[in-house]
Order: structure tokens, then C-alpha cells, then sequence
């Protein structure tokens, strides 16, 4: 075995290890820590994307000395790998531009329990995205679950109480509902590993044994996952969670924790049910209604707000059903345009979230419309990013927003069934999101003399940093996205 | 020199000191919004109205259909939700059946060769910390991030006096403090027997250290914080919990390291049934007890008022 197959490994343990460590490292020694795991994970992982790109299949890596059934196992294909590198990459951005606000929100001696928090995040995603086994899976989202509660409050007020509350009840709720599913799978098939229950599933579905408990089971896990995922109409918790949360936890939560439950229920579909059988149980169907349903109203919530930041996540829900809509589609090119959407809301929100947080500070930490107004010109570099960020979730070309756009309206044209909706839903919810990003645009580039007219904003570096590379990052999805949409095709090669 | 002009310039720009376009494009200046004393009055009217109409929770329709709304609808969505569940558990393989699924070569090679395998008498713990060691190492993380959730939510560094309630100690209950006199060696030395003897007897680390923090607690609340400080503060939780978590992962990477890459691990697997066997088993089963048994203890600590 070549020395680089241990990278995926690595990287877990890694993260996993520095969470422990950070235990008893202040606050400042913690964060140093956590941004050079981050960047360590990112390099392993790149080199990883590169050896399987280069040998062209995936691996499957045994965690002890026992081979597959009997033990815990890992698998790192070329999709894995990239998403591991994105998923880095947008977490250290979210992490710097977000980190004056950390500092003077979080109590200092708590500092360092926000990275420990993060460090067994990061570990959770990887291990979500690398695992080859369901309980391996169930027992990193439990790590998840936690450590994304603890980032919502650990900004101590009465509302980030209240949101963890409910993100808590809602998010236990989808693990349970996961939980039960995969009891039940195990009880139908024997088996814990996801290559073993689909050749098993294969053989009921082939049979028509079990029918009935084993879609109850695939709707079980499906539900619980588009629960922690938030698609509507399981978004309650969205607005609060994201809303009044650190900026940096707003954007990891929204950009990262979602995506990574997207990402298992694509990896369960494809690699325990089996896409044709998932296909066929029609749950497909209901979540591309769900996905509809959910791109109309979250736009319709968020052109309701008053708030910025609970704006931006309404909108995430309205992304989310995009997601949704791909997956529901039951198409190979339908699944590349959700995937890609999941790349390309990652890299979108969380540059939203942060240039959010620019603007609301140069309007006297005001989240309203009205002293919003004119912030683009009191913090230009949060202004620019603002604005890049709006016009690529509308879909503005050159943005990574109009490229999902495009791959989305693709794979409907190609699904003759579901072409109609799709489409019609579609252009209808970009007019939607047009109307409040447009106008969140508008606002914060009116001239005005406001109280804060006066009080300019420092340009923060790191912020700055962060935020133009998140819109370098966005042009680059919008611009040159054939590399990663080769990459999504290749991985879900592997997948199968 | 003129480099530095310019960068000045954009810094100055970025920094919103100094407008590009004044002066140099023809700017209309937009009809400024001004709030006279009447649009403000208006403005607070309005919104004085709208909560008002929001708070009259006796005539708001809205907040009235959703209060008898959400009981029914929860109650009917829990019903569907209990039949669909019991509905589909009726068509599981019956339990017990030699030939369920579940009785396949996983569970066969567990039971007859992992003794050879692991060096474990007890099987559970022979595939919980050796054949699906990595779930484990994931679940002892989970005690851990919850712990550091609870200090996040519940730790107080300033607070007032009466906020703590230290201030009732010290405890003085005779029949308490006799009673766990007695009770806690005993519920002490039977968690660490549990603890030690994990892969000979059912047993283990997560059972072992629930005792012994039980143990913890009972002396707690028998004797108060001026005793159990003496030998356990928030600083051994840490030191502690970290050893344990540290030792946990980097055995466990080693041994993940050489299984995955075809070495032999070197580690002596010793003769079943000696409390020296089973490799790793003994030392990772310590671990696990004891970062159950701090993370219990901390739970209660930070739970009354205080923590620490």
C-alpha cells in the first residue's frame, strides 16, 4: 500500500487528536493550532484528490487488522477528496474573516473551547465524508450534532440560548429517525457496511422480500438527513441558528454542517441502497416536490425579513431546495448539478455571512435595513463582496451561482417528466431571490448622512484577506467550473 | 515613492476617507430622507399598532388557528408516525430465527474466532475496542464534546457569591456522611474491578466508569466541595481527560496504522483469561473509564450552582 493511502486517515486522526490537545491550550495557542490542522488536513486531502485522480479508482483503507465486515473501514475516491480540500479551505475563510467578531463575542476564557469545538467538527465532516460504514457514519453526525450546538452558543445570549434549543430538538430528531433506519437496515441485511448492504439490498429489492420495512427504512434515513439538512419544510430552525450566532459560525454551520448530511444521503443513496432501488421506492419524487416547495418559500421568508442576517439564512433555505430538487430529479446529470451546488452555496454563503457581518458593523452593529443603509461605502471591501455574493446566488454569469443555475435547467431538460416544474420553479424563485439580494444591494449602496456617515470602518486585514478570496473563489467555480465538474462526474464513477 | 502615493490613495479609498468620484464625475446628490417629527410619530404608531395587534392573544386570528392547529397537527402526525413504525417493525424477521439475516459470517467470526483474534474473553469488548475499535474512539470523542458543550453553556468565571452554592458547605448529615463512609470504597473499587476486568467478564470501561463516578458523586454530596477539591478540580478533569483521550488516539492510530499498512503490530496478545492479555484492550478499557468517570463528575459538578 502506497504511503499516500494513509492521507484520508491522517487527516481524521489529526483533527480529531487536536481537539483533545486543545483542551488545555489557551485560547490563542488553540486557534494557531486549529488554522494549522485546517491547512495541514487541506494539503493531505489535495494530495489525496491528486493519487486517486491519478489512478483513476477509489480505495478502501482498513482502520485496524481485521478486513472489511468484521472491522471499521474508510474509502477515499476523488470526490471525497475535493470536497475534503473545499470543505477546509471555506472553514479557514470562515474562520478569519469572522475573527475580530469571535474574539469580542466569545468570553476570553472560552476561547479555546470554540476551537475544540471546530477541530471535532472538521473531524466529523471528514469522517462523514470518508466512511465506508453506516455506524461509523451515525456516530461522527452525533459528534457533529454536539459540537455544531456548542458554536451556536457559545455566543452567550438569550437568542443563541434559545436557537441551540431549537436546533438541538430538531437536529436529535433526524438522528433519531436515522438511528431507527439504520436498525432496521442491519435487521434486513446483517451488515454494516455499505458496499455488503447494497449487494444485500440488491438481492431483497430483486426478490420483493421485506418490501414494505425496507422503504419504510429508506424513508426513514431520508427524512432524518433532510431534517439535520434543513430542507423545508424542517427549516424552523434555520433563521435563529444562523441569525444570531457568531458570523464564523453562521458561515460554517450554513456553508459546511448542512452539506456534510447532504453529502451521507448522497453516499447512502448511491452506495447502500443503490441508486436504481432508491430510485424506485419514489421517495425521489417527494423530495423533489420538497425541494420545490422549499426554493418558493424560503425566498418568500426572506423577502419578508427586516434582518440581514436572518435574510441570508432564509436564502440558504431556498439553496437547500435547490440541492433537494437535483437529487429529486433521479438523474445522473440532475445529482452532478447538486453536487455542484453544494460547492458552490459553500463558497457563496459563507462569503455572504462575512460580508454580512462587514456591513452591520459599519452600521453600528445594526442588523436592520434602514441603518444598513449606504454601509457599502463606509466598508467597500465587504460592499464588493456583498454584492459578489448576491449576484451569484441570483445567477449572475462569470459567478458559480449561474453555473448550477445552468447545470440544474440541463438536467431538467433531460428528464421529461419533471422538466416543467423544475424549470417553471426555477426562473421563478431567481426572480425571488433577485428581489431581496437586489435590493439588500441597492440599499447598502444609497448614499445617505446617517449617525455612522462619520465613523469609518478600519479595513481589517484578515478580514479583507478573506473575503476577497472567497469572491476569487466564486469567480473561479463561475469561470473555470469544467475541472470540477469532471471531478463530480469522476467521483460518482467511483461511487457506483 | 509614487507607488506608495497610490497605495496610500486605495487605502484611503478602502478605508472610505475619501470619495474617487467627488469631484471628478457629476454627481446628482439623491433627495435626502428626512425624518420630520410627523413621519416619526407616524413610524411609531405604526409599529406601537402592529404589536399591539400581534400581542392581543385573544383576538389574533392567526396565533389563535396555529395554537389549536399545532396540537392536532402534532398529535395526528405522532399517530401516523407510531402505525407507520409499528406497521413496518410487524414485517422485520422475527426475532430469534437461525435464519435471520443478521445471523451471517460477521456475527459467526466474532463468535468463534474472536478470542484467537483479540485475546478477549468477552466478546463485546473484543468488537467494540478491537474489531470496530474506530466507532469507539468516535464515542469516547462524543462524551468529550458533550462535556466541552456543557462547560460552554453552564462554566461561571465571574459571578456573584450567592450564585454558589458552596456557601451551605460544610455538609454536616450524619447519616449521609456515614453511610458513604462506608459505600464509596466499596462502589470504588468495584468500578475499577469492572474496569480491569472488561475483557474477562461483562464489563468495561463506559460501565466501570459510570460506577466510579457514581462513587464520585455520592462522596460529593456527602462530605462538599472543600474535600473533593483536594484531589479533584477542573484542572484534573482536564489533565485527566486529555492523558486518557491522548493515550486512546495515538494507540489506536498505531494500531490503525500497521493493520492498514500490513505490519505486524508487535503488541502480545497474552494467554485469555490473564488480566494482562488482549493487547490494547486493558489500557484502552482504562481510558474509556476514565473519561466516562470525569465527564460524569464534571456533568454534576457544573450542574449545581458554581461548577468547579
Amino acid at each position: 500500500m502506497a504511503f499516500i493511502q494513509n492521507f484520508p486517515f491522517f487527516s481524521i486522526i489529526i483533527s480529531l487528536f487536536s481537539g483533545a490537545i486543545s483542551s488545555i491550550l489557551n485560547g490563542r495557542a488553540a486557534r494557531v493550532l486549529n488554522r494549522i490542522v485546517i491547512i495541514v488536513v487541506a494539503v493531505l486531502s489535495a494530495v489525496t484528490l491528486f493519487y486517486t485522480w491519478g489512478t483513476g479508482t477509489s480505495y478502501v483503507f482498513w482502520m485496524g487488522h481485521f478486513p472489511a465486515p468484521f472491522g471499521n473501514e474508510i474509502r477515499a475516491g476523488v470526490l471525497e477528496a475535493g470536497m475534503a480540500v473545499f470543505f477546509c479551505l471555506v472553514m479557514l475563510l470562515s474562520l478569519w474573516g469572522g475573527r475580530e467578531h469571535l474574539e469580542e463575542e466569545i468570553e476570553g476564557s472560552k476561547q479555546n473551547y470554540y476551537y475544540i469545538l471546530t477541530n471535532l467538527l472538521l473531524c466529523s465532516l471528514l469522517a462523514l465524508l470518508y466512511t465506508n460504514d453506516l455506524f461509523t457514519a451515525y456516530v461522527f453526525v452525533e459528534i457533529n450534532t454536539i459540537s455544531a450546538c456548542g458554536l451556536i452558543m457559545i455566543r452567550q445570549n438569550g437568542r443563541t440560548i434559545e436557537a441551540a434549543v431549537r436546533y438541538m430538538i430538531m437536529s436529535l430528531l433526524g438522528s433519531g429517525m436515522l438511528l431507527m433506519g439504520l436498525c432496521m437496515l442491519y435487521d434486513l441485511t446483517g451488515h454494516l457496511l455499505m458496499s455488503n448492504i447494497q449487494e444485500a439490498v440488491a438481492i431483497l429489492h430483486a426478490s420483493g422480500e421485506y418490501k414494505i420495512p425496507l422503504t419504510v427504512t429508506i424513508g426513514l434515513m431520508t427524512v432524518g438527513l433532510a431534517i439535520k439538512s434543513a430542507l423545508f419544510p424542517f427549516h424552523t430552525w434555520v433563521p435563529d441558528a444562523y441569525g444570531y450566532s457568531t458570523a464564523s459560525s453562521a458561515a460554517i454551520l450554513s456553508s459546511l454542517v448542512s452539506k456534510g448530511y447532504i453529502f451521507l444521503l448522497i453516499k447512502i443513496i448511491y452506495r447502500v441502497i443503490g441508486f436504481e432501488t432508491f430510485h424506485d421506492t419514489k421517495i425521489v419524487n417527494v423530495l423533489f416536490v420538497f425541494g420545490l416547495a422549499g426554493m418558493i418559500f424560503g425566498s418568500l421568508s426572506a423577502i419578508k425579513e427586516d434582518d440581514i442576517r436572518r435574510m441570508i439564512a432564509f436564502s440558504s433555505v431556498a439553496q437547500i431546495g435547490y440541492i433537494y430538487m437535483g437529487i429529486g430529479m433521479g438523474t445522473r446529470a440532475g445529482m452532478v448539478a447538486a453536487i455542484f451546488h453544494i460547492f458552490s452555496h459553500a463558497a457563496t454563503k459563507a462569503l455572504l455571512f462575512i460580508a454580512g457581518v462587514g456591513l452591520t458593523d459599519a452600521s453600528g452593529d445594526n442588523v436592520r435595513f434602514i441603518p444598513l443603509t449606504g454601509a457599502a461605502y463606509r466598508n467597500k471591501i465587504a460592499g464588493v463582496a456583498f454584492a459578489a455574493g448576491s449576484l451569484s446566488m441570483v445567477g449572475m454569469p462569470l459567478l458559480s451561482g449561474f453555473i448550477s443555475k445552468l447545470l440544474f435547467a440541463q438536467a431538467a431538460v433531460q428528464n421529461q417528466g419533471k422538466l416543467l416544474p423544475a424549470l417553471i420553479v426555477l426562473a421563478l424563485s431567481t426572480i425571488l431571490n433577485a428581489i431581496y439580494f437586489i435590493k439588500t444591494v441597492i440599499r447598502i449602496y444609497t448614499p445617505v448622512q446617517s449617525d455612522f456617515a462619520g465613523r469609518r470602518i478600519k479595513t481589517q486585514v484578515l478580514f479583507a484577506v478573506s473575503s476577497v478570496l472567497l469572491v476569487v473563489l466564486n469567480l473561479y467555480l463561475g469561470c473555470m467550473s469544467q475541472f470540477l465538474v469532471d471531478l463530480i462526474e469522476k467521483g460518482l464513477g467511483m461511487f457506483a | 515613492m509614487s507607488n506608495e502615493k497610490e497605495k496610500s490613495r486605495f487605502m484611503r479609498w478602502l478605508d472610505g476617507e475619501k470619495d474617487i468620484y467627488e469631484g471628478n464625475v457629476e454627481l446628482k446628490p439623491q433627495k435626502e430622507y428626512v425624518l420630520t417629527p410627523q413621519r416619526l410619530s407616524e413610524q411609531e404608531q405604526e409599529r406601537r399598532q402592529l404589536t399591539e395587534r400581534t400581542n392581543d392573544v385573544e383576538r389574533n386570528r392567526v396565533y389563535l388557528f396555529f395554537k389549536s392547529a399545532y396540537v392536532v397537527l402534532a398529535v395526528a402526525f405522532c399517530l401516523t408516525f407510531i402505525f407507520v413504525l409499528l406497521w413496518a417493525v410487524s414485517w422485520l424477521p422475527p426475532v430469534g430465527n437461525a435464519a435471520n439475516p443478521d445471523n451471517n459470517e460477521v456475527s459467526a467470526r466474532y463468535i468463534e474466532r474472536g478470542l484467537q483474534e483479540t485475546g478477549a474473553v468477552n466478546i463485546v469488548t473484543g468488537m467494540i475496542l478491537d474489531y470496530r475499535a474506530f466507532d469507539t474512539l468516535g464515542e469516547s470523542h462524543v462524551l468529550f464534546v458533550a462535556t466541552i458543550t456543557v462547560l460552554v453553556l453552564l462554566r461561571k468565571d465571574k459571578g456573584k457569591k450567592e450564585d454558589n452554592d458552596r456557601v451551605y458547605e460544610p455538609k454536616n448529615d450524619t447519616i449521609l456522611q456515614k453511610v458513604a463512609f462506608i459505600l464509596v470504597p466499596m462502589i470504588m473499587i468495584f468500578g475499577i474491578y469492572i474496569i480491569l476486568n472488561g475483557h474477562l467478564s461483562p464489563g468495561g470501561g463506559f460501565s466501570g466508569g459510570a460506577i466510579i463516578g457514581a462513587g464520585l458523586i455520592l462522596y460529593l454530596n456527602a462530605f462538599g466541595f472543600a474535600k473533593t477539591e483536594r484531589f479533584f478540580t477542573e484542572k484534573t478533569y482536564k489533565i485527566v481527560s486529555f492523558c486518557a483521550l491522548s493515550f486512546y488516539c495515538l494507540a489506536k492510530s498505531y494500531s490503525f496504522y500497521t493493520g492498514a499498512n500490513g505490519l505486524e503490530s508487535g503488541i502480545p496478545l497474552g494467554t485469555p483469561g490473564a488480566i494482562l492479555s488482549s493487547g490494547l484492550i486493558l489500557p484502552l478499557n482504562i481510558c474509556v473509564g476514565l473519561v466516562v468517570a470525569c465527564t460524569m463528575y464534571a456533568f454534576y459538578a457544573i450542574f449545581r450552582k458554581g461548577g468547579f
